[in-house]
């Protein structure tokens, strides 16, 4: 990130600042965690936003993954954030699955209301 | 510089449709701005140097995942705008908690380093005479290959999930009924419930039997016997 060399003038600091490294990524994924979790907040009601919510964090897990498996030139991170994409496909077959027949048996699809396991 | 500036734009398309995918009135539009997140995202994985996550991103979550989404999005009959009725409701709370969350992840960001001996313990270092694709390769089939097997044991075992799930028994009487194989009705079958014995008379007009029934006839009587029936006429004159 910010490494100043020898002549620290603040033009260089500035574009040295802009130069994108593992902090741009960090930053970008952890905006879009924090997006991801927002939503879940925001659309209590819709199942369908939430699992895209859901698919959000993943996303940005992937990117936290990919960003420190290239700053440190070890290729496990990517093998990894492929193994979280796999998951997060099956997760979403699954929730869209449950979705659905939620669906077909209430006819809506709200999520506040989901309490019929409550005994 | 033009990688930076790069990365400035597809960051912040990225971040700008996240932030509508939550927020967005309509689920489709919501569904489409995942879309271009998604490429967005993957455009980033490319310029971090995975391509093979990229093209795997865009195969697997815009070809499958996303239109997974719209095809429930769209095939769900739902009032949409009674589902927005709790939004004014729960944005202090979800605000409050993203800020905070945003907060301490702003913390975690400015202050760690590496470890000094990070770089040793690397356990696939990465090989600059091979392209992304194949280095990949080479280390999911062999040191991470019971991993793989295990992934797509997951995507098994969400596929059936997802058919039990979803497939329901329709009456067997109605005329939508699925068609299941009856293994008991098919042993039982005998020869006499499905073979009809049909006299056939000698010097039968064989060409009768594959002859297409006629359309509609107009008039029944024969007047048009000589174009349409021309060719049956040719095959009873060799008789």
């Amino acid at each position: 990130m910010g490494m100043t060399t020898g002549t620290t003038t603040t033009r260089m600091e500035a574009i040295d600042m802009l130069a994108v490294g593992l902090g741009q990524y960090l930053a970008v994924s952890a905006i879009l965690l924090v997006l991801g979790i927002f939503g879940i907040f925001m659309n209590r009601k819709n199942v369908i936003v939430i699992l895209m919510s859901i698919e959000l964090i993943l996303l940005a897990v992937n990117l936290n993954l990919v960003a420190f498996s290239s700053a440190l030139g070890d290729l496990v991170g990517q093998v990894f954030a492929m193994f979280v994409l796999t998951v997060a496909a099956a997760e979403a077959a699954i929730g869209l699955a449950i979705v659905v027949i939620y669906f077909r048996n209430r006819g809506s699809i709200e999520v506040e209301d989901v309490n019929l396991m409550k005994g | 510089m033009i990688a930076a500036a790069a990365f400035y734009f597809f960051a912040a398309i990225l971040i700008a449709s996240a932030a509508m995918v939550v927020s967005a009135r309509n689920p489709v539009y919501a569904v489409l701005f995942l879309i271009l997140a998604f490429f967005n995202a993957a455009a980033l994985f490319l310029l971090a140097g995975a391509e093979f996550l990229a093209m795997i991103l865009v195969i697997v979550y815009v070809g499958a995942v996303a239109v997974l989404f719209l095809f429930v999005v769209m095939m769900l009959d739902i009032n949409f705008s009674q589902l927005r009725e709790g939004f004014q409701r729960y944005a202090p709370v979800g605000a409050a908690v993203g800020v905070v969350l945003l907060v301490e992840l702003a913390g975690v960001l400015g202050s760690w380093k590496f470890a000094p001996e990070a770089l040793s313990l690397r356990f696939a270092p990465n090989n600059a005479a091979l392209h992304n694709t194949a280095q990949l390769g080479k280390l999911i089939y062999t040191d991470y290959v019971f991993l793989f097997q295990t992934s797509g044991l997951v995507l098994l075992v969400a596929m059936i999930g997802a058919i039990v799930l979803t497939l329901r028994d329709r009456d067997p009487n109605s005329a939508r009924a699925s068609r299941r194989q009856n293994v008991a009705a098919q042993v039982a079958r005998r020869k006499e419930d499905t073979l009809v014995l049909v006299e056939v008379e000698s010097r039968a007009k064989t060409q009768e039997f594959f002859k297409p029934l006629a359309p509609a006839l107009k008039d029944a009587g024969h007047g048009d016997h000589g174009h349409d029936h021309g060719h049956d006429d040719h095959a009873h004159g060799g008789h």
